[in-house]
């Protein structure tokens, strides 16, 4: 080192200041740079989709949709994240769904009106209908998952012969694949819709309960943590955090859900049933995951089992919960795309294990084990829906959507796996190639 | 280094029961019989160092103590009582509490995770309380490790002194009455260690019965009162710190000597 160069600022060290700041900002603030990450790529896609189709893709009713069509893959996936953190896989996912929906639709269209006679359309049919379908899903988790976790069976083997089972099933039940229609006018509604919508009013009180619940969440956490002195953050960027999370909330339900009017009354729609759903399964979850002993059992058991054992914990029992928890999503998931489709037909659900297991892995979920968050798996899933519907609205073949998403897919991944090893030029590597690979598919998928 | 320092010791008492007597304890892998027959026992506010080469059997001695592993016989009498410890979770219940060898932590939760795991505080609704948890755990380690700062960081990214420092915590943390550490200071530097001898002397002071496997036979000498040796699974025999050399002990960790027993020449190819 020169005399010269001790005492002048040159640029790069300039530079290097700014970038430490800026490095020790981000920590300070506690943000998941991960899950940032991903909104960031999120909103380049939709941008990207939003410039190539002329600005179709930003509009609400597009947004709307995509909300929707996210919905029930979203749901699984946030299951699925437990599933995969503790280092297992259900690929039964998508032929359950299809069992227990088909299974909630003769509950409502044969057994209640004509098995018991008492007729269609009754109030309780749904309650019923969904009842019986999630206690199923749940019976049918536990059983997998007892099979996995005292049985020593691999889960990939255990869920690829439920993947078999339960599809086979839904032909033997309908006799020779009969497709079961109208559904119950109550449960219709899960599936969204202009009716299956909260409509203006109601939509905006959900937003105010969202914003009050984002302050209440940060202020919480600060008074807790000042308790016991454990450092917090600057009271100016809580504050920041909260106006940011409240201006999302207040603007998503302004420009997609009030924006969007129903095509038939021509009303405000609001937020459809499915995203609702979604949203309370997406606080439970992420509660469960977080703050509860079970989910601390869940990742603690991926990151390291004898460690989890060691710790006194019931390892065994996790597991099998995680697969109880899967069950009863994948109801939630059957009533939606049933009532969507006001049918049930026998492929229902097919390839739905691939799409959401992909969410989750999109989502950062790491077959290492004890890596995924339960936001990181619905953006994901909504990331992987807009590829989809963006690429609808571009007119690009479904053979060439199928290409486009696997190889985002494996490119996220490897980003993702580059990033944890440090390897920057590698990950940008990764990123340039995947980037070209599909708007080379777009590009000459176009019809 | 000095030769010997023998440590002002309370001297401990022996006329009282046991805090621990394993008796006859055997354990079998396939063929291997990773502990034949090994009786051992600890008094409160005793030190006894278990030491033995690789492969001697301590750990899997300890694990049967510690329910990582069950014993294929032997019994174990905990306060003058024949226990049984299934698992981890039986041994907690005893009071018994282990530094594993393989430091056993969940990489991907933070310290107050592990430190807490299994043991998790909770709030009112049956939520975790991760700020209490935090809170407990800086306590901790202002008298395990004042400069470990990283409570909210996953594990994974400490050091190895920091990480023995949060298993070492999750020991300590819950009043243990009969305390295992399976070779603490194997991944330290001389700061930590001595940390860790401190604290040994600590607990010692407080009551606490505590079995360290080490391979220092200066720890050895400091620290314990009195020395189990094992060799191939098989317990040499049990002497007062007092009244053995360490070559004496040497002979026995090698050789399988008693004290007394290795002639001097034997003793001087044991310094090569
Ligand atoms: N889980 C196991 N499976 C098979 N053999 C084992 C296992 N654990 C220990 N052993 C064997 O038992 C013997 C004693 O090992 P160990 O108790 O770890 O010795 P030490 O702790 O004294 O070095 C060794 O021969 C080791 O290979
Ligand atoms: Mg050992």
């Amino acid at each position: 080192m020169t005399v010269s160069d001790v005492n002048v600022t040159t640029p790069t060290d300039q530079a290097a200041q700014d970038k430490k700041t800026f490095k020790s900002l981000l920590a300070s603030s506690e943000v998941d740079t991960r899950l940032g990450g991903m909104v960031v790529a999120l909103l380049v896609i939709w941008v990207a989709f939003n410039i190539l189709s002329g600005g179709n893709f930003l509009t609400s009713r597009n947004l709307w949709n995509l909300s929707v069509q996210s919905a029930s893959i979203a749901i699984m996936a946030t299951g699925m994240v437990l599933i995969i953190v503790s280092r297992n896989i259900d690929l039964s996912v998508g032929s359950l769904l299809g069992f227990l929906g088909y299974v909630m639709a003769v509950v409502q269209t044969k057994w209640i009106p004509e098995s018991l006679g008492l007729g269609f359309d009754q109030w309780y049919t749904w309650i019923v209908a969904l009842a019986v379908g999630l206690l199923l899903g749940a019976i049918i988790g536990a059983v997998q998952g007892f099979v996995v976790a005292y049985g020593g069976v691999p889960a990939f083997i255990v869920t690829l012969g439920g993947f078999l089972v339960w599809r086979g099933l839904i032909f033997r039940m309908g006799e020779q694949g009969a497709t079961l229609s109208p559904l119950d006018k109550t449960f219709k509604l899960i599936g969204g819709g202009p009716e299956g919508s909260l409509g203006e009013w109601r939509s905006w009180v959900l937003g105010l309960l969202g914003c009050a619940g984002v302050c209440f969440s940060i202020y919480r956490s600060r008074a807790r943590r000042q308790r016991y002195d454990l450092g917090v953050r600057p009271l100016g960027m809580d504050i920041g955090f909260a106006v940011f999370g409240c201006l999302v909330i207040i603007a998503g339900i302004a420009l997609v859900a009030i924006g969007y009017e129903s095509p038939i009354s021509g009303d405000p729609t609001g937020v459809a049933y499915p995203v609702v759903i979604l949203i309370v399964v997406t606080l439970l979850m992420t509660y469960v995951a977080k703050r509860r002993r079970f989910g601390r059992y869940v990742f603690a058991f991926g990151g390291n089992p004898e460690a989890a054992d060691l710790g006194g914990i019931n390892t065994r029992k996790t597991v099998m919960y995680t697969f109880v928890l899967m069950g009863v999503l994948c109801a939630l998931s059957a009533a939606v795309q049933t009532a969507r489709l006001d049918a049930a037909v026998t492929n229902l659900g097919v390839q739905n294990e691939l799409d959401v297991i992909s969410a989750a892995v999109i989502g950062g979920t790491s077959f290492a084990g004890g890596i995924g968050t339960i936001p990181g798996a619905v953006l994901g899933a909504v990331i992987m829906q807009s590829l989809r519907s963006g690429m609808v609205l571009l007119k690009i073949d479904s053979p060439s959507q199928d290409i486009v998403v696997g190889v985002v897919l494996v490119t996220a991944v490897a980003i993702d796996s580059f990033i944890r090893m440090g390897k920057r030029r590698s990950m940008l590597a990764a990123l340039s190639v995947g980037l070209v690979i599909s708007a080379i598919i777009i590009q000459t998928g176009r019809q | 280094m000095t030769d010997t320092t023998t440590q002002p010791s309370t001297e401990v008492d022996y006329s009282g029961v046991p805090l621990v007597e394993m008796r006859d304890i055997r354990v079998a892998f396939g063929g291997i019989h990773a502990v034949d027959g090994v009786s051992v026992d600890l008094y409160p506010g005793e030190v006894v160092a278990l030491v033995g080469g690789n492969g001697a059997g301590k750990s899997t001695l300890i694990h049967t103590l510690a329910g990582a592993h069950p014993c294929d016989s032997g019994d174990i009498i905990v306060n003058g009582t024949p226990v049984t410890i299934r698992n981890p979770r039986d041994a907690r219940g005893l009071g018994i509490e282990v530094i594993f060898q393989k430091l056993a932590l969940a990489d991907n939760i933070d310290a107050a995770g592990n430190v807490f795991l299994g043991r998790e505080m909770r709030n009112r609704f049956g939520a975790l309380d991760d700020s209490a948890m935090a809170s407990a755990t800086r306590d901790v380690m202002k008298r395990l490790n004042p400069r470990f700062k990283n409570l909210k960081t996953p594990v994974k990214s400490l050091s190895g002194g920091q990480r023995q420092s949060v298993a070492i915590a999750r020991a300590v943390h819950f009043n243990a009455k009969i305390l295992i550490m399976d070779e603490p200071t194997a991944a330290l530097g001389p700061a930590e260690t001595a940390q860790v001898r401190d604290l040994v002397t600590q607990l010692k002071a407080e009551g606490i019965g505590i079995f360290l496997i080490s391979h220092d036979i200066h720890d050895v000498f400091d620290l314990s009162d009195r020395i189990s040796v094992m060799l191939q699974g098989k317990l040499v025999g049990t002497v007062k710190k007092n009244e053995v050399t360490k070559d004496e002990v040497l002979a026995m960790i090698i050789m399988g000597k008693q004290p007394g027993e290795a002639t001097s020449r034997e003793i001087a190819e044991l310094h090569g």
